[in-house]
């Protein structure tokens, strides 16, 4: 059983970091309304607040994983120019979907939407994270704060998301492959 | 005072500043990209890393565009109380602005394409 550098990389961007991130959503909206509501009824303790600031952080710092291991590791892979003649495109991705017009568009529309909404995400949810390391369980008395920290927090989700359902529909059309290979076990 | 006390009296300008800086910067991440994408001369001065092409240059302007901005409101408004709803108002204006202007079917809008 082996795989290849940049699969293992690809896979690594994309269900790592990315697949992870995307998971930790649900919980830190739920956590951040259920904080923050202003019906609450008793307000949470330090534990709670430190736990979610911490799980904030840990979102923040995958995020920012997410986007710069995609743009500086998996995408120069992914738009590499073939040489001149070449005629097997499957290790130049870009250009091998850019050859049909029935996959063009995974391109024009997936790959070019999906590599700048994506960060969208990380600027959002590090503006989130400080927001309720700064203000804690004060969020309840701010009406205005906390609508903006959960808006910001579900078009990072949303963003996420579409550069998620591209990024798995682009690998699943166009794969990033080549690279040293590594034997992660022996077959029998 | 206690710690819960001590959340209480925060003014709201530093989260008005993070939100508002978070808008601008998603904002500025739509149009350098689609300035990149409409003009080859600006695609071309965003081509800070060759590998990654203009993306490289189009996130790391956005980014440095969205922390001095930060930066700048975050000590402008450290111990002051401004308007939330102007605040929102721009941030959600400009999140918005940045979410179509990376939409690949509205920057040829604008194109003309």
């Amino acid at each position: 059983m082996e795989i290849t550098l940049r699969d293992f990389l690809t896979i690594l961007h994309g269900m790592g970091f990315g697949a992870l991130f995307m998971l930790a959503f649900s919980g830190a909206i739920a956590e951040l309304y259920r904080m923050s509501a202003p019906g609450v009824v008793a307000r949470p303790g330090g534990y709670e607040n430190a736990l979610l600031r911490l799980y904030l952080a840990a979102m923040v710092i995958v995020a920012w994983a997410t986007v710069l291991s995609g743009a500086y590791i998996v995408y120069r892979w992914y738009r590499a120019i073939p040489p001149a003649g070449t005629t097997d495109l499957a290790t130049f991705p870009q250009r091998l979907l850019m050859a049909s017009k029935t996959t063009s568009g995974w391109h024009s529309l997936g790959m070019e939407w999906k590599e700048h909404v994506a960060w969208l995400a990380p600027i959002a949810m590090t503006m989130v994270a400080y927001v309720f390391a700064k203000y804690g369980p004060a969020l309840t008395r701010q009406r205005q704060i906390r609508a903006a920290v959960l808006t910001f927090a579900i078009v990072a989700f949303v963003a996420t998301g579409i550069a998620g359902a591209f990024g798995a529909f682009l690998n699943k059309f166009a794969p990033v492959r080549g690279g040293e290979s590594i034997i992660l076990m022996q077959g029998e | 005072m206690s710690a819960q006390s001590d959340f209480d009296a925060i003014p709201n300008g530093p989260a008005a500043a993070a939100i508002l800086a978070a808008g601008i910067g998603s904002f500025a991440l739509g149009l350098f990209a689609t300035l990149g994408d409409a003009f080859p001369a600006v695609g071309k001065f965003f081509n800070f890393y060759n590998p990654t092409g203009p993306l490289s240059g189009v996130t790391t302007s956005a980014i440095v565009i969205w922390l001095v901005a930060w930066a700048v409101l975050g000590r402008s408004w450290a111990s002051r109380t401004v308007s939330m709803a102007t605040v929102n108002v721009l941030a959600f204006l400009g999140l918005l602005l940045g979410v179509l202007l990376t939409f690949p079917p509205f920057m040829d809008l604008l194109q003309g394409k």
